[in-house]
């Protein structure tokens, strides 16, 4: 522990009071994280995710937030050498994603990510919402139209792509992509969706339609986002954790965050001190 | 102080304009250089292939292509030379490929980051560049009397395959490298086992790639003697091996596997070593054929990376 003051990010009357009358999704106990270099990361993280609510995790570059985001769905595994410790419980089944029996790719199964810069695969718009569920057996043609019919509705790009499925991916424009990207995540209907700076590659008014998507997504699905925009967060977001070199300063319900932060380093970065 | 010191080293726009144009005089000697440079090499090329087809061009004629070789310079032809390029390159292609693409997503991506790894690594770039005459010694031991294949197509073919097999390796390693991360962590991200990621995403996006460096090791061994002559491959050879079609049950044989043979480079350097004139003339049209049969491969190889990378964007 690095001392009372710096380590105070998480009071837990803070979380606890404005997350309790929410029903738990998931929780981060204890969390570090060490990259193989043997950077730490991620300093004893403590937090809460709210069942369908948006929660939004801001804070200067570097100071860990993807980093957080990439334990949920174990994606740190995907290269050597790098340790978590800790634990993330997904409930109601109570299960720790970063146990050691637990196979990460179950994990990735129950959580989709949607990414920093749209990454459709060079396939057909189709076949990136429908490759999901092709991962996990569906042969079904009917089941797959019906899904990818769904997602891209939820995403609000059916309208806009209905009549060119086979089209290549790369042809939309790059709001339409991550769009596509968001419908390829949801055409598994994961339990928790993990936006990892959805907005930063892209125009103000795709900004403001994946926003109105994330709103309307709130409702039906866990949402943590990572984003170091402060206006997005303070938009889009029913949670809201502040991190700072790999610690989490403050964490708390949104409008409370940023009207009346109760930290001063949280206050100095959505004043705009630094950050 | 401060304003006379950014005004004194600040440059006038004459000096300025003399320094570009002094700046972009080694822009100039540069490009005469690069230009020679490439005018050898095109020069040298065309020179081969002219004085080739003045030597030969006249000897080229279905004859020269459907007879055996001959005591006669003018009966003489290259059919068993030209089948057994082929199908000796047949063999290299299925023995090399399916091998040579393991190895390579093997090593880029299951194997592990560690010494291991990296000496693997540093001798499979070695091997690229080991003479082609020790694969021939190493083929006439293990393949020729070791497996007891014989001096047959078979024996050839492996020998020419475990030849380019570092090139197809090295080269299905870049083209997958060349896969951007977040392909691999969007598929990983949906769930997908190494073996999903590989097969649906990373190896259809880097086909064509791998296709090019799978060509380029075949035209390397299309022109490939050493090797051959090491394992005994037979100068003149008036049949051809079995068909490969029968029209009896279960009407494929591969009986042309074990067959003795000839290819292409062998009957040149026979023809060469007689010292009647006219069989220099066979040789050279030879060697157009060879040359010809190499450019049509390149092509192919610049064809299919054009086809492949027209539909994969990111």
């Amino acid at each position: 522990m690095d001392g009372p003051l710096v380590n105070a990010p998480l009071r837990p009357d803070v979380s606890t009071t404005s997350v309790a009358e929410e029903t738990i999704k998931a929780e981060v106990r204890g969390l570090s994280f060490f990259y193989a270099s043997g950077m730490q990361a991620l300093k004893s993280v403590t937090m809460s995710l709210a069942e369908n609510k948006v929660t939004a995790l801001i804070g200067p570059s570097g100071c860990g937030k993807s980093t957080l985001l990439r334990c949920f769905n174990r994606m740190h595994d995907l290269y050597p050498g790098n340790r978590y410790d800790g634990e993330i419980v997904i409930h109601p089944d109570g299960v720790n994603v970063l146990g050691p029996q637990v196979d990460p790719i179950e994990m990735r199964m129950r959580m989709s990510m949607v990414f920093q810069k749209p990454n459709p695969f060079p396939k057909s718009i189709y076949e990136n919402v429908a490759y999901g569920l092709r991962v996990r057996g569906v042969k079904r043609a009917g089941l797959i139209d019906e899904q990818v019919e769904r997602a891209l509705t939820d995403s609000a790009l059916w309208g806009e792509v209905k009549d060119r499925l086979q089209d290549q991916a790369y042809n939309l424009s790059g709001g339409q992509q991550q769009r596509l990207c968001i419908a390829r995540a949801l055409a598994v209907e994961p339990e928790i969706l993990l936006f990892d700076e959805p907005t930063s590659a892209l125009d103000p008014i795709a900004t403001a339609s994946i926003e109105e998507l994330i709103a309307e997504l709130r409702s039906r699905v866990t949402i943590l986002i990572v984003t170091h925009n402060m206006q997005q967060a303070a938009r889009v977001s029913d949670y809201t954790a502040f991190m700072y070199l790999g610690e989490l300063v403050e964490f708390g319900d949104a409008d409370d965050f940023f009207t009346n932060p109760k930290q001063k380093r949280t206050e100095d970065y959505i004043t705009g001190r630094y950050g | 102080m401060a304003a006379e010191l950014a005004s004194s080293n600040r440059m006038e726009p004459q000096a300025l304009r003399a320094l570009i144009g002094r700046n972009k005089q080694s822009d100039k000697v540069f490009a005469i250089i690069g230009l020679l440079a490439m005018l050898v090499g095109v020069f040298a090329l065309l020179w081969l292939l002219i004085g080739l087809a003045m030597d030969g061009g006249s000897r080229i004629s279905w004859q020269f292509l459907t007879s055996f070789p001959s005591r006669h310079a003018d009966k003489a032809g290259i059919l068993s030379a030209w089948v057994g390029t082929t199908l000796v390159m047949l063999v290299t292609t299925f023995s090399a490929v399916p091998v040579g693409i393991a190895a390579g997503v093997y090593l880029e991506e299951y194997a592990r980051r560690n010494w291991i790894t990296d000496v693997i690594e540093i001798n499979v770039t070695n091997l690229a560049g080991v003479p082609s005459i020790v694969y021939g010694l190493l083929a006439l031991g293990l393949f020729v009397y070791g497996l007891g294949f014989g001096q047959s197509i078979l024996s050839a073919g492996l020998t020419l395959g475990l030849l380019i097999l570092p090139v197809v390796i090295v080269s299905t390693r870049e083209a997958i490298r060349s896969v951007p991360v977040a392909m691999r962590e969007a598929a990983y991200a949906l769930g997908a086992t190494r073996w999903q990621t590989v097969h649906d995403h990373v190896l259809p996006y880097s086909t064509g790639g791998i296709l090019t460096g799978i060509i380029l090791g075949l035209s390397r061994a299309i022109g490939e003697t050493a090797p051959i002559i090491t394992i005994g491959a037979l100068t003149f050879i008036a049949f051809l091996p079995p068909a490969p079609i029968t029209n009896e049950p279960p009407f494929i044989s591969f009986e042309w596997l074990m067959a003795p043979f000839t290819v292409m480079p062998i009957q040149m350097f026979n023809w060469l070593s007689r010292p009647q004139a006219a069989f220099l003339n066979n040789a050279a049209a030879a060697g157009l054929i060879l040359v010809l049969m190499t450019v049509s491969m390149n092509a192919l190889a610049i064809w299919l990376r054009y086809r492949f990378r027209k539909k994969i964007k990111w």
